[in-house]
């Protein structure tokens, strides 16, 4: 940044103007108020109120402050008299606590308006400003101060000294982040695995279950095409973790309208598993509309194609929604046959193109 | 399923204005001809005798049929260019419809919106055309008062279920959200519970199907109860604000709350102007 | 009845006071302490007062709220939701709504409070941005303020997040959305705040913690730093009669512009109380306790996120994959970008204006926004951009009222983020300098005063007659907007610092920013830079009556 004050300033305007024989404003002024000349001309130029005016402006100010009194009054009284506990008492009793503070505080405030518009006298001060900075001889003096301080100190002579103090200092900032570290866990692995995978369930297939029901899900029940469920790892209904990961939900599509994109190895009957979490920052992704096959996002409109593996076809999701691997057990009921073959919800750091690596490796993404 | 319309065709004039009425259109044909294979026979043995209805309700429902429906369903009920089968679709499917003033359509457009139900339509001509659809093909029935009668229904347990499967395009109180291309989920506040358990068992328009062996009926039933008694308790706060969430509340903190707060700010800082005389 | 003398009890705690802490010199120089009167210098009240009212309230919803993710199955007096299992968070937050009497009031009156002192902040931070009141003295509290909208932001988030419900858990779950894309530090960052995998059991008392005392001590403390420098600097005030840069003209602190204040903390409570009491905010009731499995369709953030929300809904699905690892661009850059380039363009703007005028003069005289056309443009073409994306962030809700497409209003407003701050530039610029013509005109040829004369060859005229005085002087206090000579000298050769590129690039930049577009002309001998009629040298105190500005000349 250059310095280039002479082409606009106007010399004049930097001289600090200050009245002979007071003193200067480097010895007087102090942080809350520097000395400030307020010597108002007395009563010649203020203009007291009309005295009428000024009695009907006090009537009307009183007649707001009695509408404060008796409106906390009333609030005091509601609050002894409504209880809550019901949806409409809990009405009443916030409709009438709230309005009489409302009411209280509003005219209070209304009165206080009045008082000083009406019955205060109008009049204008003027005061002198001064320019913020610190004329010369206290800029002086502080650098000569800072500088024998400087030197009182030794800090220049003693360079053993200096260079250890530094030393000392550096770890010591240190010492708060490393406190930090048993804030959590590290991520290791943790984000590429769901509940899902049998080997953490001792190599136990799990189950599939209604959300909110817990109850296992029966492939010949699952028969509507155009039919959609949300669907929790049995055993995991609770775990709120896990679900963060291990929700899916359920489809039925039609045989004819399947595309390219989909593992027809990993379904059943038609009966499709997708991720429910959103591959682009992880919410839900639970809106669908059977006649299209669109899988919306509702938080920012990521929408995956049903029909073709869950292929983002419109938003910010970069990913389709991984599938799950669906079979049956021996009872019918529907079996995710094992985890999920890509890490679910939003990218991260780590994670690099998990799809393209199943995908080398012969697999289906 | 005598849509008339093969599946290679529609691929080759995807892009042609109508496709997706014709998409549309083949969609719902394949609901009707999957119910007639899968779910008929359960809900025949179920309630066949009162879906069925008496055998004057189906030849006055088929005068109606001809009278309302026919231009765009077809003489038969096998669809046209302009309308689906509604071989299989159910009485539950005509009630709904019907009754929500959908059917008979008005215009063409990307959803079909509930209205006030046309001058002819009574609850015995509803139930006339209804008993008419499901002799030709069966599918899901109009449920009993019983079935969905909110004050039968364990409305926490409904509720979970609703926050599951439904809120996600109807929010949590049922007020409706977008879909994708002008299409909308409709708000619950006028659906009647039988309108609801009959959307969940014949997913309307773009809604998936809930079927009876995987949502039970009382399960139904406590969504139903849920829904219900949420649309119609009181907002403790105050207005409710469309329940939509934090639009509204954001659009009446600068209308309401800033704008006051300003009104207030010029009232107390206001000069009362002089003329040029003084 | 006048008071003549001080009353006893006032005097005798006074002097106690006084005695030990000297009090009486503080008093001296501050009880008549200036404050210019101007509608607008109250609205930075609104946001204090709401952060006073905050404080009240969120210390009476501390006295019942746990913050505690531990399960519970509800057993409370809200029917729909008994037996259902929830959060201690989740199940004290309707114990506050249902079973404490004033509760539901207080949580509502505290979360509109958090609405208004953001959009208070806002409003005032517009104010102080359009009349160039950031200037020297007053950079350092501007950013300050700058501070405060961020920690405010915070805040509001991590309060949101509290109550556990199903609305709020949406939120967070975004938050870990965003964190957990960091480049390189992405999963570590969502491992230690959440201790864990996404939601684990501490999030909540975690947030709890920053929410009601580490981020409101700092924000009390940079509350206070901000109201100590405009105390010690003094208020801008508005251009007008008597009112230069040497002078402060307005109302005295004692006792005036005391009750005013104390009469807009009660307006401001007032409001907060009516909206608390008929506007219904946050029912967490009908959300349903949080479960990363479950969303709702209208799934929104509180206004003051409407923005992000928006960058986010509107950008492409853009990854990078490289080496094994990933970018995705399509979370970092709508999260970092335009909050980016809100807060460190507001933070750096009083900087880079100085650097591109050359103007390093104290500012003590506000500018009227259209006498300084391309800072008014500027901040017109950022508040289109927040405003565009603030909108985009309920295109949701846009979609389902007006039967809209939503991936064509998505579509629209990937472009309009482009096209909208710049035409929305271009149409202020032109209206700030209509807005100049026309001060020009009503003082060269006067107002019309709805006087219609006839002259005596038959010709109807209207008869202009001069303006309000006051009004005059507002409209006079005009000051070219300044800018670096950048001209040749006698040699033909530019100012040394101005030949390089960025000096030439700066010296270009000043000629279109500063300058005089259109003058004043009023034949008046308009004196550019201050009005030098009274306030100088030793004449430093008057008091007139009526108006402020018509002070002392008659």
């Amino acid at each position: 940044m250059t310095d280039n004050n002479d082409d606009i300033e106007r010399p004049d305007e930097r001289v600090p103007k200050r009245v002979i024989g007071t003193p200067s404003a480097a010895v007087e002024t102090t942080l809350l108020g520097e000395q400030e000349k307020v010597e108002e001309v007395a009563v010649p130029g203020v203009k007291m109120p009309d005295p009428q005016q000024a009695r009907r402006a006090e009537r009307i100010a009183a007649f707001c402050f009695l509408i404060t009194f008796l409106s906390a009054i009333g609030f005091i009284a509601s609050y002894v008299a409504f209880q809550v506990h019901t949806l409409d008492a809990t009405q009443i009793s916030n409709l009438s606590l709230g309005g009489t503070l409302a009411l209280a505080l509003l005219s209070l405030a209304t009165g206080l308006v009045v008082w000083v518009r009406g019955v205060m006298p109008k009049y204008s001060l003027v005061q002198e400003r001064h320019p913020m900075a610190s004329d010369a001889p206290t800029k002086d003096y502080v650098s000569e101060t800072f500088i024998q301080g400087a030197n009182e100190s030794g800090i220049t002579k003693h360079p053993l000294l200096r260079r250890t103090l530094l030393l000392a200092a550096a770890p010591l900032g240190l010492l708060p982040l490393v406190l930090l570290k048993d804030l959590g866990p590290l991520p290791e692995t943790k984000l590429r695995h769901t509940v899902w995978d049998p080997k953490i369930n001792g190599g136990k297939q799990l189950r599939l279950v209604v959300e909110g029901t817990g109850e296992p899900i029966r492939a010949a029940d699952f028969n509507s095409p155009g039919g959609l469920l949300s669907v929790v790892p049995e055993g995991y209904e609770h775990d709120l973790t896990a679900l963060a990961k291990a929700t899916v939900i359920l489809l039925n599509l039609r045989p004819e309208e399947l595309k390219s994109g989909i593992n027809r190895n990993w379904m059943h009957n038609g009966i499709v598993a997708y991720s429910k979490i959103c591959t682009h920052v992880g919410c839900p992704a639970a809106l669908y509309e059977q006649t299209t096959h669109h899988i919306l996002c509702p938080c920012h409109q990521s929408t995956f194609d049903a029909t073709d593996g869950a292929r983002v076809i419109f938003g910010p999701a970069a990913r389709p929604l991984p599938q799950l691997p669906l079979g049956v057990d021996s009872e019918g009921y529907l079996i995710a046959k094992g985890d999920f073959p890509v890490p679910v919800g939003p990218s991260f750091w780590e994670r690099g193109d998990a799809e393209a690596e199943v995908r080398n490796q012969g697999g289906h993404a | 399923m005598g849509t008339g319309i093969s599946v290679n065709r529609i691929t080759a004039r995807r892009r042609h204005p109508l496709a997706r009425y014709a998409v549309l259109l083949l969609a719902l044909g394949l609901v009707g001809g999957a119910y007639t294979t899968f779910v008929l026979p359960q809900t025949q043995s179920a309630d066949a005798a009162v879906a069925s209805g008496k055998a004057d309700d189906v030849t006055e429902g088929a005068k109606l049929f001809a009278a309302h429906c026919s231009s765009c369903h077809g003489l038969q009920a096998q669809g046209t260019e302009n309308g689906p089968t509604l071989v299989g679709v159910g009485a539950a499917s005509v009630d709904f419809q019907v009754s929500s003033g959908r059917m008979p359509a008005a215009n063409p457009g990307p959803q079909v919106p509930r209205k006030p139900p046309a001058d002819w339509v009574t609850p015995d001509k509803i139930r006339q055309l209804s008993a008419y659809v499901q002799s030709l093909g069966g599918g899901p029935t109009v449920p009993g008062k019983e079935q969905v009668d909110p004050a039968l229904g364990d409305p926490a347990k409904g509720g979970e279920l609703f926050r599951a499967n439904c809120i996600s395009c109807h929010n949590w109180v049922g007020a409706g959200g977008a879909l994708t291309q002008g299409k909308y989920a409709p708000n619950l506040n006028q659906s009647t519970p039988e309108q609801i358990y009959e959307a969940m068992i014949t997913g309307p328009q773009a809604m998936p199907v809930f079927n009876d062996s995987t949502i039970t009926p009382e399960q139904k039933r406590d969504m139903i109860a849920y829904i219900v008694g949420v649309r119609e308790q009181t907002d403790p706060g105050g207005f409710g604000l469309g329940r939509i969430g934090p639009v509204t509340e954001g659009l009446v903190a600068w209308i309401v709350g800033l704008s006051a707060l300003a009104l207030a700010a010029i009232w107390i800082t206001a000069k009362k102007r002089q003329a040029n005389h003084d | 009845m006048t008071i003549d003398s001080v009353p006893k009890p006032v005097a005798g705690a006074s002097g106690f006071i006084d005695d030990r802490l000297g009090a009486g010199n503080f008093l001296r120089r501050n009880l008549r302490k200036v404050f210019p009167d101007h509608w607008s210098f109250l609205l930075g009240e609104i946001a204090l007062y709401s952060f006073v009212i905050l404080l009240l309230t969120g210390t009476f919803l501390t006295f019942w709220f746990k913050p505690s993710m531990g399960h519970v199955v509800y057993d409370g007096s809200y029917e729909p939701l008994k037996g259902v299992l929830m959060s201690e968070a989740y199940a004290s937050s309707l114990h506050i709504s249902f079973e404490v009497r004033g509760g539901l009031l207080m949580r509502q009156i505290h979360h509109w409070a958090a609405l208004l002192f953001i959009g208070g902040m806002m409003v005032h931070m517009l104010r102080v941005f359009f009349t160039g009141a950031y200037r020297k003295p007053r950079e350092l509290n501007w950013i300050i303020g700058v501070l405060l909208l961020t920690l405010a932001l915070a805040e509001g988030l991590t309060g949101y997040s509290l109550p556990d419900d199903l609305l709020s858990g949406a939120g967070l779950r975004i938050t870990q959305g965003v964190a957990i894309s960091l480049p390189l530090v992405g999963s570590y960052v969502s491992f230690f705040l959440f201790g864990g995998e996404y939601p684990g059991e501490d999030v909540i008392s975690r947030f709890y913690t920053l929410h009601i005392l580490l981020i409101p001590g700092i924000l009390l403390a940079l509350i206070s730093a901000h109201m100590i420098l405009m105390w010690v600097q003094k208020h801008t005030q508005m251009p007008g009669k008597g009112r230069t840069n040497e002078n402060v003209v307005g109302g005295p602190f004692y006792p005036s512009f005391m009750i005013k204040a104390g009469a807009y903390f009660l307006f401001t409570f007032g409001t907060l109380a009516g909206l608390g009491a008929f506007a219904q905010i946050n029912p967490i009731w009908l959300f349903g306790p949080y479960t990363p499995a479950d969303i709702s369709a209208g799934s929104q953030p509180d206004f003051y996120m409407g923005f992000l929300e928006g960058a986010l809904r509107i950008m492409p699905a853009w990854e990078i994959n490289f080496l094994g690892y990933t970018l995705p661009l399509s979370v970092i850059i709508p999260a970092l970008v335009p909050m980016g380039i809100i807060m460190t363009g507001l933070a750096l703007y009083p900087f880079l204006e100085q650097w591109v005028t050359g103007d390093r003069r104290e500012h003590h005289i506000a500018d009227r926004p259209r006498n300084n056309p391309h800072r008014t443009s500027i901040g017109f073409a950022a508040i289109t951009f927040y405003g565009i994306l603030w909108l985009l962030g309920a295109n949701d809700e846009i979609a389902a009222n007006f039967h809209l497409s939503l991936f064509q209003i998505t579509w629209v407003g990937r472009f309009a983020i482009f096209l909208g701050p710049a035409l929305a530039y271009m149409i202020t610029y032109r209206t700030c300098l209509g807005l100049q013509r026309k001060d020009a005109e009503v003082l060269s040829h006067g107002v019309e005063s709805g006087v219609i004369k006839r002259l005596p060859h038959g010709e109807f005229i209207e008869i202009h007659v001069p303006p309000a005085e006051d009004i005059a002087a507002h409209m006079r206090g005009k000051e070219p907007v300044p800018m670096i000579a950048a001209g040749p000298d006698d040699g033909g050769i530019p100012p040394k610092d101005l030949r390089n590129p960025i000096g030439r690039l700066r010296a270009k930049m000043s000629q279109a920013y500063g300058g005089e577009k259109i003058p004043v002309e009023d034949g008046h001998g308009h004196d550019g830079h201050d009005g030098h009629e009274l306030g100088q040298g030793e004449d430093h105190a008057a008091v007139g009556s009526g108006g402020d500005n018509r002070s002392i000349s008659h």
